[in-house]
């Protein structure tokens, strides 16, 4: 954090390209620090969040996002989230994060076999993660998908265990709310669209919030995963100052 | 020199909708009997200055940790020598 800005990392793979579209969401609408964080990089260059964005990485080679986990960079996002540091996947972002072990489950092939790039509503199922906290319970989303493969699948006992744990966060759903087959894009086991570890600092979802942020657009649902990000890093760093007895307000006068 | 012949094919668990397909494009073409269809990938990986036992070791290892997710995939392989 510099000058009560908070620094977004943005990962850039071979292949990403939904790279650009999250920096401006950070650095343009929400007005904070961003910078990319280069595959090869070691360093995360001080980022007070990762998001590891959409795309295909590596060519979707042997299986989405197999490749991109073995990058020098996801050493240090692994460390990174397992010293609590939030670290946020979409799309493509998302499914590295999966065959990184860092969430559990698999992304199969859309149930369709077709790529499927439309608008979607999600419903909210947990809203006190660090990407939701801005988003009621049960709120509607629309937010776009656009992925081959988003056919979320754990088997049994491991959704039993993100249920009851509150860790799934997004479903599908229709314009009412229901999470039917209909309203169901991919096929993805109980109509999950993003997950968070058990730890609460990583989450991935399939749908593009970054491309439903900016009001020329036509959504901006997609924003409020963003400024929830920034709501939870800002008010990280004010109890942190105040426990180290630093009085000075971090991020005050900001939202 | 070895060369690992490696199949990876999803688990019986996994709904394969690619197999799903072929096998009704397969009833289409008025094939009778078949019973199912899935789908798998096939990798090929050459060896050259190590034992049987080190290449045997090594392909168990990829596979493991990065050619097959072990949540959806199982992996079976064969070792051969070539000249």
């Amino acid at each position: 954090m510099i000058d009560g800005k908070i620094r977004f990392g943005v990962v850039v793979f071979p292949g990403s390209n939904c790279d650009h579209d999250a920096y401006y969401v950070c650095k343009k609408l929400l007005g904070q620090d961003a910078v990319f964080l280069w595959h090869k990089d070691a360093d995360l260059k001080e980022a007070d969040v990762v998001i590891l964005p959409g795309g295909f990485s590596y060519g979707d080679y042997l299986r989405c996002g197999a490749i991109a986990r073995f990058s020098p960079v996801m050493r240090e996002v692994i460390r990174f989230a397992e010293q609590g540091g939030p670290v946020i996947g979409i799309c493509n972002g998302f499914q590295i994060l999966l065959e990184a072990g860092l969430l559990p489950g698999v992304m199969l092939r859309n149930a369709s076999l077709r790529f499927v790039c439309k608008y979607v509503h999600l419903r909210v199922e947990n809203a006190r993660t660090f990407a939701t906290n801005q988003c009621t319970p049960g709120e509607l989303l629309r937010i776009p998908v656009a992925h081959g493969d988003g056919n979320y699948f754990a088997d049994a006992d491991t959704l039993a265990r993100l249920e009851a744990r509150g860790q799934i966060v997004f479903r599908y759903c229709d314009a009412a709310g229901t999470c039917s087959a209909e309203a169901n894009p991919n096929g993805s086991v109980a109509n999950i669209a993003g997950i968070v570890n058990e730890t609460g600092n990583v989450l991935g979802m399939m749908p593009h919030p970054e491309r439903a942020s900016d009001p020329l657009l036509g959504y901006v649902d997609g924003r409020k995963v963003f400024s929830s990000i920034l709501t939870h890093v800002l008010s990280r760093a004010q109890r942190e100052a105040l426990r180290d007895g630093n009085h000075v307000l971090v991020g005050q006068g900001r939202s | 020199m070895y060369r690992a012949k490696i199949h990876i094919i999803l688990r019986p668990s996994i709904l394969d909708p690619q197999g799903k397909a072929v096998a009704h494009a397969v009833s289409t073409l008025g094939i009778a009997g078949v019973q199912g269809v899935r789908m798998g990938k096939y990798i090929e990986v050459s060896y050259d200055g190590v034992s049987e036992a080190e290449a045997r070791k090594a392909t168990e290892e990829m596979c493991k940790k990065l050619l097959a997710n072990p949540v959806m995939e199982d992996y079976r392989f064969e070792l051969e020598t070539v000249q």
